[in-house]
């Protein structure tokens, strides 16, 4: 029993060490911009960065807009699957999973190659354009995420007969989606936004190679050209992304819907 | 002209032929129970009524309107489900203003529709709760509640208490009838319960093979099924084999014993094989001097108010239930025994 606990206690602290000192080591590095003595100098100075601001206001519009695209697409898309086409589930997933198996920079480029200015529909031709094709693209990248956590919702509920009492009452699709299947998925849909929100802050290729003002690039950027100021970049990475995962867990447990008593 | 009518109907799925030729008209009121085995069809009949699936042929009308090919949400009936059809995001008032939401009912007429619905389901004080917060049979009396709120037409109940307990079942059940007598509101119970059935239904159609084998009463039903498959599902039945020994007095032969049936059976022809059943409740223990059969007791099941005994005749058993009185003790396993049964309450059962 001793030797036991003992192995476990070591093998947890090589774990947590190997995550954390070099988090400690970049936190630390980040603190060192004014000779001699720790401080906030780096986050000052990449705080009041205006390019920070925008980038950084940049992608998280971009990241609303791929969240507000991936339930629109998503949740109808599982719901209907569950509801109508049970066979198709495996097909469906599958194809969900393609952006974990195909690179960014592999999308990207088929991308431009579709929706370049020659093309029929040339979406690259201007910012606004190229915005969308970014959403686009955003969303590709957040689906296995999405999809899989809207699913798994679905699962809790029994959704042919809640459909089919919505539809004895008197509703129409739109009605049951939003005011029946949506409610009632709403923390798996918010786990996958928070899980969207943290992929497209760090994104980096697509926003790279569509030239597109993000944040993913600006980190690049500041990274090849700063010392001091990447390090405190990145914590503020790190936290943002602590932040989502804290909210996720914060959501599911303060979910008002137990599934006790089914 | 009946309220609901259904005419000719026929569904397949895919090659399979699950509801054939199915002919109803229910009265304005009426409360019918579709009784059958699980497959028989029941369910999917309710189902093209609530439009839930397309019929492949026939038609059904609600107060003289078609509305065969009318989607689910334009046919104002109101539908309760066997389990988990509450919106689990939903209150239970919520619950029960939805089908009014969607209708665009003023709110303080709903809040009034949704007050006198937690009153006559006696759950007044249960608005603010939520489903899971709900017993089975609490959240079954919601869903009933929610089903009637818009003042359906027509009420749907597929199987609502078949997921609930033995007591809560029985129960709910008299509520149910209590409440659709009081609404007036004409009914369609789905249930494979031959006793729910029995008990609550104006009329019964027993279901077989998509097919309604028998439409009638609780009492005709029971008493005089027309068909075997009638006879068998409906009560427990003892069947018995026998051989016709005189077809013009209707007399059969069964393992020994000369018994006499209710009506002549010229028919058959003499020594030819013949079933006849009996109801567990028409036979009783004999012993005097020419009882109709004799036997010899096989075992005793004393249930509390009811002791089953079961007597072996040879190739035959029948089983009936007496009820229990402390002055008569009941027989035991090995002792011979006569029965005695009348006449006129021997089925002859046509193979």
């Amino acid at each position: 029993m001793k030797t036991n606990r003992f192995w476990s206690w070591l093998f947890l602290l090589l774990g947590v060490a190997y995550f954390v000192f070099p988090l400690i080591g970049t936190f630390e590095f980040s603190l060192k911009m004014r000779r001699g003595a720790y401080s906030f100098d780096a986050y000052r100075t990449v705080l009041t960065d205006p390019q920070f601001q925008a980038t950084f206001g940049y992608s998280v519009t971009m990241a609303l807009a791929t969240i507000v695209m991936g339930v629109v697409l998503v949740v109808p898309t599982a719901y209907w699957v569950r509801l109508k086409l049970p066979s198709w589930r495996p097909v469906i997933e599958f194809i969900t999973l393609l952006p974990l198996v195909i690179p960014a920079i592999v999308v990207v480029f088929g991308y431009i190659r579709l929706y370049n200015t020659s093309s029929w529909l040339p979406l690259t031709g201007s910012a606004m354009g190229t915005n969308i094709l970014l959403m686009f693209g955003y969303t590709t990248l957040a689906l296995p995420y999405m999809y899989r956590a809207v699913d798994t919702g679905l699962r809790a509920i029994d959704v042919g007969t809640l459909t089919e009492a919505a539809q004895s009452l008197g509703a129409g699709w739109i009605t049951i989606m939003t005011r029946v299947i949506l409610p009632n998925v709403l923390v798996a849909v918010l786990s996958g936004a928070f899980l969207t929100f943290a992929i497209v802050i760090g994104e980096f290729t697509m926003a790279a190679l569509l030239n597109r003002p993000a944040f993913g690039p600006y980190l690049q950027l500041i990274g090849a050209n700063r010392a001091y100021e990447p390090a405190a970049l990145a914590v503020i990475a790190f936290g943002i992304t602590w932040l989502c995962m804290g909210l996720i867990q914060l959501v599911s447990r303060f979910s008002k819907l137990p599934n006790a008593g089914r | 002209m009946a309220f609901l009518e259904i005419a000719n109907l026929q569904k397949d799925f895919g090659a399979v032929r699950v509801v054939k030729d199915f002919n109803l008209a229910v009265e304005p009121g009426e409360f019918v129970s579709f009784l059958g085995p699980s497959g028989c069809g029941k369910t999917t009949v309710l189902r093209m009524v609530a439009g839930f699936e397309e019929p492949t042929d026939g038609t059904i009308s609600i107060g003289g309107r078609d509305v065969t090919r009318l989607r689910p949400n334009q046919r104002n009936i109101g539908m309760v489900f066997q389990a988990h059809a509450l919106f689990p995001n939903m209150t239970v008032a919520q619950n029960i203003a939805f089908g009014l939401r969607v209708a665009r009912t003023p709110k303080a007429d709903s809040d009034a529709r949704v007050a006198e619905m937690l009153a006559l389901i006696k759950l007044p004080d249960y608005g603010d709760r939520y489903p899971y917060q709900l017993s089975g049979g609490q959240q079954q009396r919601v869903a009933l509640a929610r089903a009637l709120a818009p003042r359906p037409k027509l009420l749907l109940l597929d199987e609502p208490l078949s997921a609930l307990d033995a007591k809560v079942r029985v129960s709910l059940r008299e509520e149910i009838r209590q409440i659709q007598r009081n609404l007036g509101i004409t009914t369609i119970f789905v249930t494979h319960d031959q006793e729910e059935a029995l008990s609550m239904s104006d009329r019964i159609v027993v279901m077989y093979g998509g097919r309604a084998e028998q439409v009638g009463a609780p009492f005709d039903i029971y008493n005089k099924p027309s068909t075997r498959f009638v006879a068998s599902f409906v009560g427990t039945l003892n069947i018995l084999r026998g051989t016709v020994t005189d077809p013009a007095r209707g007399v059969v032969d069964v393992d020994g014993n000369a018994i006499q049936t209710g009506g002549e059976l010229s028919r058959f022809a003499k020594g030819a094989p013949i079933s006849l059943a009996l109801r567990p409740e028409a036979a009783a223990l004999d012993n005097g001097p020419a009882p109709m059969a004799r036997g010899k007791i096989m075992d005793v099941s004393f249930l509390g108010s009811v002791i089953r005994i079961r007597v072996n005749l040879g190739q035959n058993t029948i089983s009936f239930d007496r009820f229990n009185s402390p002055g008569s003790p009941p027989p035991a396993p090995g002792e011979p025994c006569g029965i005695a049964f009348a006449a006129k309450d021997i089925l002859v059962l046509d193979d």
